[in-house]
């Protein structure tokens, strides 16, 4: 192989990208040694199986990846906005608005949604990790190694172009040789393994690990959404894990499943695809529930309305998302019959997420609202997924559907249903919850600001996509004719206004470490779950004394009776997990497989794999049991940490 | 996290570790189940797609078959036996019956990889058609698990031999088990639903 084969060349917004690359990596690296920081990354972070610490560094990587995608909608928003626009070609048009899905579903809503999920689940259930700590680094390091994979095929190889969701032939060996479409199947394969094993981790860390008196229906809703998430999760992704594997041996070792030349069914991968696709869904938006439910709640400053209602609703709705599957491909042919019955089945749904909306209306029925950031991007979210779910139900419809297939009426569905349900989530959610994190709030002035930019610019973007569907205008085209130029300029500008937005979040971060009034309570929101109930910064083994656990929002309860989670007579030595290097390097060698996978480097794939056998064997062999802390620390690590 | 043991019980569940561990792996299993259904239904819906290779019932050898599953089969059995040496507290005989069982679990893949290449041999390759595609991915990959159990179980009678029977090592003991166990079951799904059907065909 050639180097100009090996590096992607002949675009000049590549070689942009190349340069920047190079210029931040050797930034870091410059930054890193001249701080004499490499010790401190590795100790703190790298080796860390602290459960906040690895959420946070999955909201980080969860940002950027949310940086890469938008610049790359920017960029197909850029070449939509008129007629005959030079901006980009087809060809790199196709593999922006591939990466632009794929990054967006896969490394920025899911990691964003564990990410929040690893720092506060086992806080509001009152456990002092999740249950597996190296296995939930290991799955962190197996998403951020995946992500990396399909982010350098940008610069490196070739990026995918078959669209997300890669159906074949067109995905197959045929007519798209080369490394792209290995790298869609080697990166989601490696982060889908993280992926599985987040959602075993959390399954039983909700299980087994809650604080005493903490029943089932007692728990909070972020965490009962995180549970059915999780069941969600070890269901569906096995189904992606066998698609990816099965396609990658069509391209790699000649085998039959979606080629006709073997009598191969082409259509057999749109259903593995939304088999695992559609339950997808769910995945990034039944979190995104939870964070409302508990945003809503605090800022209401109500208990939750039909607590179990919003908890059935949920599990229904985890139930119905696996058997909708077909209404992604109504126009294949399924036939009548077929079609009727997913038809009804995905209009189902519509029914639970109702009882949802409404209980959050009902429970912000004659509260007093607090209008903060975070109770904003909740609050904005109701009427906004409303309008995706309504045009939901039209697409739902098969007969419509055959109208509206692959149009922008789709586009614009989707959009609202995904960045009105589980972005404003991940805004909500950071905002609500960074003091917990970070030991400040974010500035609300700021962040009032980005959220209208954000708001205003989501529905000028996607809102008139509703209209130019309609009008004809199909999705995945790279150029328009001069009849769709005038809502597409609308939402170009709609686009641009997100992308203000984004930034001003971003610089608000900056802002807010800087200037913000640091919290000196732990409980920034007078919350209403455990989560709150520790000091801020947490120590690293959460909870000094776990509380008995007695009603709906514990820890409204214990501030009702004068309770904390630090009781001195109670003290006993707690038992923490070590540090462990062994995830980061496992996934280290397992990208490196890989990559040569990618490239149809066999030996260098086999090497890989043996060497990750190899660190598996490591793994077996290593019995340290973690360590104590003992009393006298922690009565130390308190009292400065509550200013006793 | 609390590293406190309880007294009675099997001793794989004496911590609290160990049951969160059994925990994991048996949710961890429903997702195998999962994954070998999708093999299963790949293969069903390409089922008689051979384009121009041989058709299964061709191929198919009732006595290797027959064997193979005998083999597995008794090798569940004496894992069985094996964990009943292990809550008896025998070091000793939990020992000699895992090895007996990876004895016939080699025994097992021996004829697997005796019969693969039979059928390579015949013209039936993973390349030659679809139906073969999905025989071979679903028959592979059931060899491939049966393959690292043999590893892992390797693994552990290491660790056997240096540390005896801990709360630890019982547990991976106890979770092996419960992986070979499954590895059986999915055969038994393979030898009806692929073998047997197929030599009708």
């Amino acid at each position: 192989m050639q180097l100009d084969e090996f590096f992607v060349t002949g675009e000049p917004l590549i070689y942009a990208g190349m340069v920047s690359i190079a210029l931040v990596t050797a930034a870091t690296i410059f930054i890193l040694t001249y701080f004499k920081k490499w010790g401190w990354l590795w100790r703190e972070w790298l080796t860390t199986v602290d459960h906040k610490k690895i959420g946070i560094m999955y909201i980080l990587s969860a940002l950027a990846m949310l940086f890469r995608g938008g610049v790359d909608a920017l960029m197909m928003r850029t070449q939509l906005a008129f007629p005959d626009m030079n901006f980009l070609n087809s060809q790199h048009y196709n593999e922006i608005f591939t990466t632009h899905g794929t990054v967006m579903i896969i490394f920025m809503a899911m990691p964003f949604l564990i990410g929040l999920m690893n720092v506060i689940v086992p806080l509001q259930i009152g456990a002092r990790d999740v249950a597996f700590p190296a296995l939930n680094a290991l799955s962190f390091w197996s998403f951020l190694f995946g992500a990396m994979l399909f982010n350098i095929s940008f610069v490196i190889g070739g990026s995918p172009d078959a669209g997300w969701t890669s159906y074949t032939p067109l995905a197959g060996a045929a007519m798209s040789p080369g490394p792209g479409q290995n790298f869609y199947l080697l990166g989601l394969q490696l982060s889908g393994i993280g992926t599985l094993a987040t959602g075993i981790n959390f399954m039983v860390t909700i299980i087994k690990m809650r604080a005493p008196g903490m029943k089932m229906f007692k728990m909070p809703i972020f965490t009962w959404s995180t549970l059915v998430t999780a069941f969600i999760i070890v269901f569906a992704f096995p189904i992606l894990t066998v698609a990816l594997a099965l396609m990658t041996i069509d391209r790699i070792f000649g085998s039959q499943f979606f080629t006709l030349t073997g009598e191969g069914l082409p259509m057999m991968w749109a259903n593995l695809f939304w088999m695992w696709g559609h339950p997808e869904v769910y995945i990034v938006i039944l979190p995104a529930f939870g964070i409302f439910s508990e945003v809503i709640a605090t800022f209401a400053r109500k208990q939750l309305f039909g607590y179990k209602a919003m908890v059935w609703s949920m599990i229904l709705i985890a139930g119905l998302s696996f058997l909708v599957w077909v209404h992604h491909f109504f126009t294949m042919g399924a036939g009548a019959f077929v079609n009727s019955v997913f038809s009804v089945s995905t209009m189902l749904i519509a029914v639970p997420t109702g009882v949802k909306i409404f209980n959050w209306l009902a429970t912000l029925y004659k509260s007093k609202i607090q209008f903060t950031v975070a109770n904003l991007w909740a609050l904005a979210f109701i009427p906004s997924f409303v309008i995706g779910g309504v045009t939901g139900v039209m697409l739902g419809m098969a007969a419509a559907d055959y109208q509206f297939h692959n149009s922008y009426f789709l586009v614009a569905h989707f959009h609202y249903v995904l960045i009105a349900g589980t972005v404003f989530a991940c805004f909500a959610g950071l905002v609500y919850w960074y003091p917990k994190m970070f030991g400040h709030k974010l500035n609300e002035k700021i962040g009032k600001l980005s959220f209208w930019f954000f708001l205003i610019g989501f529905h000028v973007c996607f809102f008139p996509q509703y209209f130019v569907g309609l009008d004809g205008m199909p999705r995945r085209v790279f150029s328009i004719i001069p009849e769709w130029m005038p809502l597409n300029v609308i939402s170009t500008v709609g686009a641009f206004g997100m992308g203000i937005g984004f930034v001003i979040f971003v610089y608000n971060i900056y802002y807010s470490f800087r200037y913000s009034e640091r919290e000196k309570t732990g409980d920034s929101w007078d919350g209403r779950t455990l989560e709150w109930a520790t000091p801020t910064p947490v120590p690293f083994y959460n909870f000094a004394t776990v509380p008995h656990v007695e009603d709906h929002d514990a820890f409204l309860d214990m501030k009702k009776k004068g309770q904390t989670t630090f009781d001195e007579e109670k003290l006993e030595p707690i038992h923490m997990p070590s540090s462990t290097g062994q995830p980061f390097i496992m996934m280290g060698i397992m990208f490196i497989a890989s990559f040569g996978l990618v490239f149809e480097w066999l030996w260098m794939a086999i090497a890989g794999l043996v060497g990750v056998l190899i660190m598996m064997g490591i793994r077996s062999f290593d019995y340290d049991d973690g360590f104590h802390v003992e009393v006298d620390e922690i009565k130390r690590t308190e009292r400065s940490a509550r200013r006793l | 996290m609390s590293s406190h043991e309880l007294k009675s019980g099997p001793l794989e569940y004496r911590t609290e570790q160990g049951q969160m561990n059994i925990l994991g792996f048996w949710i961890f299993l429903g997702a195998e189940i999962v994954l070998f259904s999708t093999l299963f239904a790949t293969y069903a819906v390409l089922f008689g797609r051979t384009a121009d290779a041989p058709l299964p019932g061709e191929l198919f050898e009732p006595g290797t078959v027959l064997i193979m599953t005998f083999l597995l089969l008794t090798s569940s059995f004496t894992c069985g036996i094996s964990i009943h040496e292990m809550r008896r507290g025998s070091v000793k005989g939990l020992t000699t019956w895992l090895i007996i069982t990876l004895l016939l679990g080699l025994g097992f893949l021996g004829f697997e990889i005796y019969e693969f290449i039979h059928y390579e041999h015949e013209g039936a390759t993973l390349q030659s058609s679809a139906f073969w595609s999905s025989f071979f991915v679903l028959a592979g990959t059931h060899g491939l698990h049966v393959t690292l159990g043999i590893g892992w179980a390797i693994l552990l009678l290491l660790q056997l031999a240096k540390r005896g029977l801990t709360p630890v090592t019982s547990r991976k003991v106890f979770i092996i088990s419960l992986y070979w166990h499954f590895l059986d079951v999915v055969w038994i799904f393979i030898f009806t639903s692929v073998y047997l059907i197929g030599m009708v065909v």
